[in-house]
């Protein structure tokens, strides 16, 4: 396959170890990560699915450098990003988030969004910067928008327009956390496609959390599956699906088949994850 | 089946833009309403002092009686538009408004933004300006004459004091009202602190800025009018007591329409200041159909 041959050159290994995250707001320890370790290699599409409020994003935001983490650590090509003698992990432009409800900045055209991150890094000289992000929002198809606020443009575009202004500061691991979540099947499947051309074109290391698991399926390289809280890994399943993608992949009798096989993990979690629910209620 | 969709439409601007808003206007019952309006309140207000000279109203000017001075080259009762005292009091009233809502914004909207935007800071000032917010603006006129010397300071420190505890309190609050992910997303790209507070902090905070700009100058107005009457030389405050005292009615009324006309018009023009500058907030609430 071709991914493995440029397998070498691509960055963005990301190495999570024993990583254990207890909160503690109410002086009640919540365990939300449990000793989860998970490899994901360089250039890959890896998928995380999970009950809700099972810990996924606390593990995403331990990555971007939100929040600490309390044991264990995470490496990044080898690099420590975070540990037991640096809990918090440095925000960096190499570790690009895409936010579950959309965080472009509303003051901003799509055209200035994008060109915000190399303008602040000082990669790229403001007007240099302008040009190069309108170019690209023009390569996703916006060029017809980059000067329109986010509050003009529909939730599609504004959620491509953001992915466009995380790569334009080619980051290695691009962190998605439930991006597509609020939108209806049609245009997720238009979402879908653009990422997936996107992911041919640069390569980059994809986090992607998600409740879909069709969409898991169709995107990713490997779904990991996730116990509820405490989050620790359950189960990881093999996307034998060779690239490109296409719609018609998702009739496919190996799909169906994948699609069985991570429901069932993910449906005996979900069940869990409900009962302790109605506990914490009663 | 080309053909037709090739004849589009060009979209008015400019003039032609503003003459479309006008008639569009006009073809709804908004403005007819508020024509009514004003003259129902004109006709009760008419039917009150002068039509029925209800008891306990004979004592005030009508409509009538007042317009006849308002517009009279020779007024009876020395107040008029073709008096030059009447525009000595405006403009006296409106430069002292214009340092005090200049102090205000100047000293409140920094400090509001640095409070909502640092811990620290917030930690070491908030509790202060919380203590003193409550106090009645009238309390602080014996200390602010002791302090202060002349007619002015006092005057213009009362209605700055009052419009800078609006004007903070909406900045901080402004900035509090940051969705959280726009921090974070910032931080992702790579911000320094600094880039944080420009391209986050304050274009995010505008909106609430705005809200409270609005309501320091309101609030300016009515503490000068208070200020003035206790203390004061000139300005429509003053004209309203001294009115009051001389026993002459209606340039006492004159006085307090040309107040709500001239607060009407303050804020309308810091509200257009901010429509004008947060053009993202505008068109965001037109796609809300607001």
């Amino acid at each position: 396959m071709a991914k493995n041959t440029s397998k070498t050159e691509k960055k963005g290994a990301l190495s999570i170890k024993n990583v254990t995250k207890i909160y503690d707001p109410t002086g009640v320890n919540v365990m939300a990560v449990d000793n989860c370790s998970m490899e994901i290699a360089a250039g890959e599409v890896c998928m995380i699915v999970g009950p809700s409020g099972c810990g996924k994003t606390t593990l995403l935001n331990a990555i971007a450098g939100f929040h600490s983490i309390t044991e264990g650590s995470i490496h990044l090509d080898g690099e420590l990003l975070c540990g037991p003698e640096r809990p918090k992990a440095e925000q960096s432009a190499e570790r690009m988030v895409v936010f579950q409800h959309g965080a472009l900045f509303p003051w901003k055209t799509l055209q200035e969004n994008v060109a915000y991150g190399p303008t602040v890094q000082k990669a790229l000289s403001p007007s240099q910067a302008m040009e190069k992000g309108g170019q690209m929002l023009a390569e996703a198809g916006l060029g017809n928008f980059i000067k329109k606020f986010p509050g003009e443009v529909s939730s599609g575009m504004a959620r491509r327009a953001e992915i466009v202004r995380a790569l334009i500061n080619n980051p290695k691991v691009l962190l998605l956390d439930e991006p597509y979540r609020a939108m209806d099947a049609l245009t997720k499947q238009i979402m879908h496609e653009s990422l997936l051309e996107t992911y041919d074109r640069t390569g980059v290391t994809i986090f992607f959390i998600t409740h879909d698991l069709e969409e898991a399926i169709f995107l990713g390289d490997k779904v990991h599956i996730v116990t509820t809280r405490p989050c620790q890994l359950k189960k990881t399943v093999e996307v034998k699906i060779p690239r490109p993608r296409s719609y018609e992949t998702q009739s496919s009798e190996k799909f169906r088949k994948l699609l069985v096989e991570v429901n069932d993990a993910v449906h005996e979690e979900a069940v869990k994850a409900f009962k302790a629910g109605e506990r914490e209620m009663a | 089946m080309n053909s037709s969709a090739n004849t589009t439409t060009v979209a008015p601007e400019g003039f032609n833009l503003f003459i479309y808003r006008v008639k569009k206007k006009f073809t709804g019952p908004d403005p007819y309403l508020t024509v009514a309006g004003v003259f129902l309140w004109l006709f009760t207000y008419w039917v009150l002092c002068e039509g029925l000279e209800i008891w306990r109203f004979t004592k005030l000017p009508g409509p009538v009686a007042i317009s006849k001075d308002w517009f009279s080259t020779t007024p009876f009762q020395g107040i008029s538009i073709f008096t030059a005292e009447y525009y000595d009091h405006i403009s006296v009233s409106c430069q002292r408004i214009l340092i005090a809502f200049g102090i205000a914004t100047g000293l409140g909207v920094p400090l509001g933004l640095f409070m909502g935007w640092s811990r620290s800071i917030r930690d070491y000032l908030f509790p202060v300006i919380e203590l003193l917010r409550p106090i009645p603006i009238l309390a602080w006129v014996p200390l602010s004459i002791l302090l202060l010397p002349g007619f002015e300071g006092p005057v213009i420190f009362l209605a700055t004091l009052a419009s800078f505890f609006v004007t903070t309190l909406n900045a901080m609050l402004g900035v509090d009202s940051i969705d959280e992910e726009y921090f974070r997303a910032a931080g992702c790209l790579g911000s320094s602190r600094w880039d944080v507070f420009k391209n986050v902090v304050v274009p995010g905070a505008l909106p609430f800025i705005f809200t409270g700009l609005q309501i320091s100058i309101g609030v300016a107005w009515f503490s000068l009018v208070a200020a003035e009457m206790v203390s004061g030389d000139l300005g429509l405050g003053y004209l309203i007591v001294d009115a009051y005292m001389n026993n002459v009615t209606v340039p006492m009324v004159i006085a307090m329409i040309t107040l709500g006309f001239i607060g009407y018009f303050s804020s309308a023009c810091v509200r257009a200041l901010g429509d004008k500058l947060m053009g993202w907030h505008v068109k965001e609430l037109a796609q809300q159909g607001r």
